[in-house]
């Protein structure tokens, strides 16, 4: 028997179901009698409703119900916001589930029709008629704030949802000492997470039991059961909601969404099952987007180039709602994070919650963490190239030193562990940097425009201690609980309260218990998904899983072992502190032959035919864990781009990823993690980018339009890691699965700056599209 | 207006009456009761609703059911019976080419065409053979090792 599972790189458990089409995702899972609904939405980006007149629709075929905002309008209580941040004079103006009177962005939901069939349900929507009264519209978040602008809420002037401040140090003082400042202003586009499964709802109502079953693509299906309850009044006991399988979801499958409310109540009403499944042109107009901000930012510095401080103003898109999680994403898991793994001694920051007419912004990978390394990772090489001095070097000398057990930044937070240096070092020397940087001289002799980027990026994760979550406005806990079950045989089953849709934890989980109690990672089974049989929890989002859900299940499984020891020790009729454990054996200390199996023990326990006194049947732990602090996993990403000052075309030649996300259980699911974390952040440098026109309506509104990476526009990402534990987890890991998100778009939009510094360009707006770039070339050559 | 339409769907003879402007992947999921084909977007971009359709990888979102009657379509349930694996969906499982599963059937599918066309194609060639098929999750490096490595299975080289 081998016990070393627990840090090898083992495929994943979780994937013959899914490599054979046999999955059941949300919209697969079919119920006797289901009817289906469509949802009207707005055409327009700002309308007062004047009037909804379905009687059309009621008569089409197959429909069997039409309902308005007249109808939920006091049965379904609005759509909550749930990160209620302190301090910052948050309002938070009703979201009702099907709007009445106003609508806020193109997508907005007017009507819903339930049909026999979806097809019949769609062709009814079109035979019924509003009447809209357009207003004016306001999409740039910083426009949005402005006196004067169309206001989207009576009861919020400007538009201003909230305004969160952040000051450590004295910035003004280090600005007006400061040899060197350099500024910009970033913008970072809206950003459609794009899932490939579009999210999906199905009802099912019970009247007899008044219980109602949601079958839900949900990141967090208890947080899912919560809202539910707040929002229909069903109680929450009478709930059950199951997140089957989930094909992604990268933060947009966080929130609580209209739709399922809408689905909720229609099952409600009609006592049938019924189904709603967005198509991808409704995710893009409604599933809540990233990003948003307009960044103005200045840093302070020495002319050495040591970073002396940090000044922004952020205006964050909101859109037409607060979405579930929206106000906590550009505060705390932005502004905190201003000091990365940089010393920079003062720091200050106004951040305004703008609302706008689009899509609802809310967590997108990285939630606010991207935005801040983007801004910060901007400036360090605005401050090498004003004092003159390679970007890598500037860094290294900002970086804070190595510390094993708590950092403080100026944002007053205290990061767990880091060794940033030895990041960058290994990033540069597996870069071979000293070399790119002979080729790079080369080839602009040669009249090339060849670019090298590098990012230093540290990241809060594993969210996070509940006491914190309080204290910053979260309206829920951010533990984790698990229950560790073994049954006679020795198999044994985890249940746990998080929700992975991709992440691979059915395997990571099974080899965290496979490590701790020395069973064959074969003979447990993770369950997760389904409120009605597993723990209370938070879901998954924020690296958090396997850091907290991970300690979780090593706490219970450190528990089963203590109980087996007793047991053990019963059965050899051995004091318990002469038992002692080696690879899934608990044996009298100095005779190994002497043992009990965990096997045995699950047994034994089980049937309980010789307990100890006072010692309780069973072999079954739970743990509930509540992190004492975040986690703060690191690393150093180089890219290297050529860009064809022709036609303003971006080549991504090479991208080296070196991260710290601590102990790894399984190297190959990290490493699957940083190759799509990393993709998903060249994107928005290169590609992506959610455009909506003056009159707030989505241009790029299908997969034609947004440009999503493509297998064929990527090199191969070359990945390596290093190895900090986090010093408070049981496990020491920190988590990965945003890592390469955060650091990429900067890596990559700092090569190509770096690619077109010779051409006189100073700075484009992402996506940088061969067109902004052509064009920033010629500006510059036509002298700017 | 409905109209019968006739399919062999993984050898299995499927009939119905269905309307005119049904999309063959709602016939497959649907009528044939088989979702393993999913559906990822309605403009013909994403790929995850790839099948063979008499033999040639198709968007089953874009063919209509009643252009389909009278052939033979192949979707993921049909390339292995689900235990003795097909090299591609062993050779997906080995390299970590999925994470969230979803493009997996339809990358699946349209690997097989690409190999069937091409049976020792490089990793650049597997990258533009697979530019028709998103995936979000995994950055697509593990899949074109997949898909290298099935080939290499598969005989290729």
């Amino acid at each position: 028997m081998t016990t070393r599972i627990f840090g090898s790189g083992i495929r994943r458990r979780e994937d013959p179901r899914l490599i054979t089409g046999r999955a059941s995702y949300t919209d697969d899972i079919k119920l006797p009698g289901t009817l289906h609904a469509a949802i009207l939405r707005s055409p327009y980006a700002h309308a007062n409703i004047k009037s909804v007149d379905a009687t059309g629709a009621a008569g089409q075929p197959g429909v069997v119900a039409v309902y308005t905002g007249e109808d939920t309008d006091g049965v379904l209580n609005g759509l909550p916001c749930a990160w209620l941040i302190p301090g910052s004079d948050l309002k938070t103006p009703a979201h009702p589930a099907i709007a009445k009177d106003k609508v806020r962005y193109v997508g907005d939901a007017v009507a819903v029709v339930v049909a026999e069939t979806r097809y019949q349900a769609e062709d009814a929507l079109e035979h019924i008629s509003v009447d809209y009264e357009p207003l004016d519209v306001v999409v740039s978040p910083k426009a949005a704030a402005q006196d004067g602008a169309p206001q989207l809420h009576e009861d919020v002037p400007n538009n201003i949802a909230f305004t969160w401040a952040l000051a450590g140090g004295d910035t003004d003082a280090a600005f007006a000492d400061a040899a060197v400042t350099v500024s910009d202003t970033i913008t970072l586009p809206r950003l459609i997470a794009n899932p490939m499964e579009p999210r999906s709802a199905l009802a099912q109502w019970s009247a007899a039991m008044g219980e109602l079953t949601l079958w839900n693509t949900t990141q967090n299906p208890h947080i899912a059961r919560f809202v539910t309850c707040v929002v229909t009044s069903v109680p929450e006991h009478k709930i059950r909601v199951i997140a089957p399988e989930v094909g992604g979801g990268f933060g947009s499958k966080i929130p609580y969404y209209a739709d399922e409310a809408i689905t909720a109540f229609c099952s409600m009403k009609l006592g049938v099952p019924v189904k709603w499944t967005e198509t991808r042109s409704e995710n893009y107009l409604i599933t809540t987007q990233g990003r948003d901000h307009i960044e103005e930012v200045e840093m302070a510095a020495t002319s050495d180039g040591v970073i002396t401080g940090l000044r922004t103003t952020v205006y964050a898109g909101m859109g037409g709602y607060l979405s579930t999680a929206a106000p906590g994403v550009p505060t705390i898991l932005h502004g905190l994070m201003y000091s990365g793994p940089y010393n920079i001694p003062n720091i200050s920051g106004t951040v305004y919650g703008v609302f706008n007419n689009g899509a609802p912004v809310d967590a997108y990978r990285g939630a606010g963490r991207p935005e801040a390394t983007m801004l910060l990772e901007r400036m360090v090489d605005l401050v090498a190239a004003a004092v003159g001095q390679d970007p890598a070097e500037v860094r290294r000398k900002n970086l804070i030193p190595k510390f094993e057990n708590g950092h403080d930044v100026a944002t007053g937070i205290t990061y767990d562990s880091g060794d940033y240096e030895s990041a960058l070092d290994s990033c540069l020397s597996a870069a071979g940097y000293e070399a790119l940087r002979a080729e790079q001289a080369q080839a602009r002799a040669d009249g090339r425009c060849v670019g090298v980027g590098v990012s230093s990026y540290v990241e809060i994760c594993g969210l996070g201690p509940s006491q914190v979550a309080g204290a910053v406005g979260f309206q829920g806990g951010l533990w984790e609980s698990a229950i560790i079950r073994f049954y006679p045989t020795g198999k044994a089953n985890v249940m746990v309260g998080s929700s992975p849709h991709g992440q691979g934890e059915e395997t990571t989980f099974a080899q965290i218990v496979a490590g701790e109690l020395g069973v064959e990672v074969d003979d447990v089974e993770v369950i997760h998904g389904d409120t009605d049989n597993t723990p209370m929890g938070w879901g998954t989002y924020g690296s958090r899983t396997t850091a907290v859900s991970g300690a979780a299940i090593a706490v219970a499984a450190r528990k089963i072992k203590e109980k087996s020891r007793a047991l053990a020790a019963h059965l050899l009729e051995a004091a318990p502190e002469d038992i002692e454990y080696e690879d899934g054996r608990f044996y009298v200390r100095g005779s190994p032959d002497q043992h009990k199996t965990i096997q045995d023990i699950a047994l034994m326990a089980n049937v309980a035919w010789n307990m100890p006194e006072g010692m309780e049947p069973g072999l079954e732990a739970s743990a509930f864990y509540d992190p004492p602090n975040f986690t703060y996993p690191f690393g150093a990403h180089i890219a290297v781009v050529e860009v064809d000052p022709e036609t303003g075309r971006i080549d991504l030649q090479r991208y080296v990823a070196v991260d710290d996300c601590g102990v790894q259980i399984n190297p190959m699911i990290v490493e699957g993690q940083v190759h799509g974390g990393v993709v998903q952040g060249v994107g928005p440098a290169l590609w992506e980018g959610a455009v909506y026109d003056d009159d707030g309506q989505l241009v790029t509104g299908s997969m034609l339009d947004y440009a999503l990476p493509r297998a064929d526009l990527l090199p191969d990402i070359e990945v390596s890691s290093n190895t900090t534990p986090s010093p408070h987890h049981p496990l020491g890991v920190k988590g990965i699965g945003e890592a390469g998100t955060i650091a990429s778009t900067p890596t990559v939009y700092n090569a190509v700056m770096d690619a077109l510094r010779p051409l006189g360009v100073t700075r484009v707006d992402m996506p940088l599209t061969p067109e902004k770039v052509w064009r920033a070339i010629n500006d510059a050559r036509n002298g700017g | 207006m409905t109209v019968p339409v006739e399919i062999t769907i993984n050898g299995k003879a499927c009939s119905g009456e269905v309307e005119e402007r049904q999309l063959l992947v709602h016939f497959i999921r649907e009528n044939a009761g088989l979702t393993g084909t999913k559906v990822g977007c309605d403009t013909s971009q994403c790929g995850t609703c790839t099948v063979q359709l008499d033999g040639v990888s198709a968007k089953s979102c874009t063919v209509l059911t009643v252009q389909a009657s009278g052939s033979s379509v192949t979707t993921i349930e049909g390339i292995s019976d689900g235990v003795d694996l097909h090299p591609l969906q062993e050779a997906f499982w080995n390299n970590h080419g999925l994470q969230c599963g979803f493009c997996t059937p339809g990358m699946i599918m349209a690997a097989n065409e690409l190999l069937s066309k091409n049976p020792s194609p490089t990793r650049e060639e597997i990258r533009h053979g697979l530019e028709g098929n998103i995936c979000r999750c995994t950055g697509y490096q593990n899949i074109v090792s997949a898909v290298e490595d099935a080939a290499k299975a598969m005989g290729g080289r």
